[in-house]
């Protein structure tokens, strides 16, 4: 009730703000002020956390990167709005920030009311379960959770997708549930409970805080949709054509290999025209391939954000991945040749 | 000449009294003065040995004190992650402050420290002068010095600015506004103009019938969408207006308590002998209503310095908040990071409340001294 009432102001509140917002193109704006505003969450593991030095880093925080080396050929010419889940809407509506990266799944109500446009897919995530496998050597997948007693927080939407997900797959189960996450964790790690669920890549996070992370395992399961991505303003067509679209050329380039090290030699040396396209080469009689210039950016957008932040996998292993203390595999978020889920329309 | 009755030899000496004075007097008569207070004290002191024994092997034997990122602390059976606070500790003091302008602050800070600390003894001279600059020259030099864009500063937007550099801010500039504000509405409240105490009340009562969440929420979140696109107050200017008018509201009802313990002879005293209305308010009433309500004065500075950790909820970066973004770097997740966190936090804070309220005694007592003569 409380939310559909926020949801309507905001809605209402959006539609005045975009009649004023949309006058100026975001592009110019941004070329103007030199730098892209950025919003994003206030300390999220492997999404946007400062470090002790000032900078940002994360998924979230080098998907503004990238979009900030297309547009003005330098990934540094950022600057980061940490925001809170309440306020982040109202800043995009109002102009405070161009671009929100922070973690925001993409809804039905959020896309369709608020005059937002969710511009792709960074990030899949999902509810998922943590056990010890420790205790519970035999417990390979959620379907072997089956009269297990769950830890979670109240009040979200999680405890109704265990719900649904338990009673489809006709199995029992029992959930304990609390006020505050740090309880249900706590309670999880006592042993009170068999299992603890939240969102897969909270789970991740939780992990490392745990006494022994490595005798808790993640289920591969995900019972849940929670789609995170970057989101702009509705009413900037060509803004909205640019985060797009470098998002896309992030997983284009890790799909054909470019790599940030070897963005610069594949310019040169590439003879694959899916390439030569995305790194904007000059054909041998002078023509360029034009899709940065379509997009009113400088033909090299693509090669700029591969080469300063790296592709998809890059950002992926660093923030989140492999490469971190996370080690989050890659799962649905997995090209989709490699059986997940990130795929983007070719450039031609 | 000899009488049964008196005694031919001295009575035998008898032990001298238990003496009153001395530590073991004091604890004789304080703590072990029956078998129920013995009880009590030797339970209790088990209690808070046994508490201080768990503060300390946390703190101290078992904490870890070296490392580069979290395998050092991710160790089973660690305390305290010391490591995470070495390296975190200049950014919870500074915020996001450009590293290379760090002095700033300091400075800001110093110069206030110089000016503040005669202002704080009694028996420095040049109160009124030092006064004018604490008030006047100083918050100029401050949000310069701050602030940058003049001088061959460079610009630090207050975006960046965090940690307790923001909570000393915060605090600072809603005691220095909400006081004397707080003292007009009292004295507006009092008046016999009705609009102004109208006005007065209407005000009070609104901002003492909100919560600072729903202040702060309201002047972070909605106030932008009801101003002109483009353009945009700044967040933490913001928050700190709505903090001193949320604080000047409760300091109004502190001083009105104090105004009204204020015999009525005194006023009619001061007019009767020919000082004017304000003459009698400023010279007559307010300097003891004032010292009456210190101590309600001071409860609410401490409040106020303590909801200065609700500016998280707006998106700033106060102390705490910067403390909660430091514990998502995955470079230091570990059990007991977060519980690191918060022990300095709640240090620091204690350390500023503890100061204040020790000050306000003093001058509690001070004031006690000079009413009494």
């Amino acid at each position: 009730m409380k939310n559909k009432l926020i949801t309507l102001m905001l809605g209402a509140a959006a539609t005045v703000a975009i009649a004023g917002a949309a006058s100026a193109g975001t592009l110019d704006d941004v070329r103007q002020h030199g730098f892209v505003q950025c919003g994003v969450s206030q300390g999220l593991m492997g999404f946007s956390v400062p470090d002790a030095q000032n900078n940002w880093t994360g998924m979230d925080v080098d998907f503004c990167r990238a979009v900030a080396a297309a547009v003005l050929g330098d990934a540094t010419k950022v600057k980061f709005t940490p925001l809170t889940a309440k306020e982040r809407f109202t800043a995009l509506q109002s102009g405070e920030i161009d671009l929100l990266s922070r973690n925001t799944t993409w809804t039905m109500s959020r896309d369709t009311s608020l005059g937002l446009k969710f511009a792709g897919i960074m990030y899949y995530d999902g509810q998922g379960f943590i056990v010890n496998k420790a205790k519970h050597p035999n417990v390979k997948s959620v379907n072997d959770l089956a009269g297990a007693t769950i830890c979670t927080q109240s009040g979200t939407t999680t405890e109704l997708n265990i719900a649904d997900y338990f009673k489809s797959h006709k199995m029992d189960y029992k959930l304990l549930t609390f006020e505050k996450n740090d309880e249900a964790i706590a309670a999880y790690q006592d042993g009170r409970c068999d299992s603890y669920s939240t969102d897969q890549s909270g789970l991740y996070a939780q992990r490392l805080k745990m006494a022994t992370p490595d005798d808790n395992v993640v289920l591969p399961e995900i019972i849940s949709k929670e789609p995170l991505g970057p989101v702009v303003r509705q009413g900037d067509d060509a803004w909205f054509n640019i985060v797009k679209w470098v998002y896309f050329a992030l997983v284009n380039s890790e799909e054909l290999g470019i790599t940030s090290k070897n963005a610069d030699d594949m310019k040169k040396t590439s003879t694959n025209p899916e390439v030569q396209r995305l790194l904007g080469v000059t054909s041998a009689d002078g023509t360029a391939a034009g899709f940065g210039i379509g997009m009113g950016v400088d033909e090299g957008w693509a090669l700029a954000a591969i080469k300063q932040v790296g592709n998809y996998g890059e950002i992926f292993d660093r923030n989140v991945g492999k490469d971190s203390p996370l080690k989050i595999e890659r799962g649905k978020n997995a090209l989709w040749k490699d059986g997940g889920l990130q795929y983007a329309p070719p450039v031609r | 000449m000899s009488a049964s009755y008196v005694r031919a030899s001295d009575a035998p000496l008898r032990p001298p009294p238990r003496g009153h004075a001395g530590p073991l007097a004091w604890l004789r008569e304080n703590l072990f003065a029956g078998p129920g207070s013995t009880a009590l004290t030797l339970g209790l002191g088990l209690l808070l040995g046994w508490l201080a024994y768990q503060v300390l092997d946390w703190t101290v034997l078992r904490a870890v004190w070296t490392g580069a990122d979290r395998s050092a602390c991710a160790v089973p059976g660690a305390g305290a992650c010391w490591p995470f606070v070495w390296e975190k500790f200049p950014q919870w003091v500074f915020g996001f402050y450009p590293l290379g302008e760090r002095w700033r602050p300091v400075l800001t800070f110093l110069i206030g420290a110089a000016a503040l600390a005669p202002m704080l003894m009694p028996a420095a001279p040049a109160k009124r002068f030092n006064a004018l600059f604490l008030l006047v020259a100083y918050p100029v030099i401050a949000f310069v010095l701050l602030g940058g864009g003049v001088f061959g500063l460079p610009p630090v937007e207050t975006t960046n600015w965090g940690g307790l550099v923001v909570t000393l801010v915060v605090a600072v500039t809603g005691i220095v506004l909400s006081l004397p504000l707080g003292i007009l509405l009292a004295l507006g409240r009092q008046s016999e103009l009705p609009v102004v105490r109208g006005a007065s009340i209407a005000f009070i009562e609104l901002w003492r019938g909100v919560p600072l969440v729903t202040v702060l929420f309201m002047a972070s979140v909605m106030l932008p969408l009801f101003l002109p696109s483009g353009m945009s107050l700044d967040k933490l200017m913001r928050a700190i207006a709505g903090l001193s008018l949320f604080a000047s509201a409760y300091m109004a009802e502190a001083v009105r308590g104090g105004l009204q313990a204020v015999s009525r002879g005194q006023r009619e005293a001061g007019l009767a002998l020919g000082l004017s209305r304000w003459q009698t308010t400023a010279k007559i009433v307010l300097p003891q209503a004032l010292r009456i309500s210190i101590p309600n004065i001071v409860g609410i500075f401490i409040g106020l310095f303590k909801d200065t950790t609700l500016v998280l909820v707006v998106g700033i970066y106060d102390l705490l908040g910067i403390i909660n973004a430091g514990l998502q770097d995955s470079k230091w997740a570990a059990p007991q990071t977060a519980n690191t966190g918060y022990f300095v936090a709640a240090l620091i804070y204690f350390a500023f409340c503890f100061a204040m309220s020790r000050y306000a005694l003093f001058t509690e007592g001070r004031l006690a001294r000079t009413g009494r003569r």
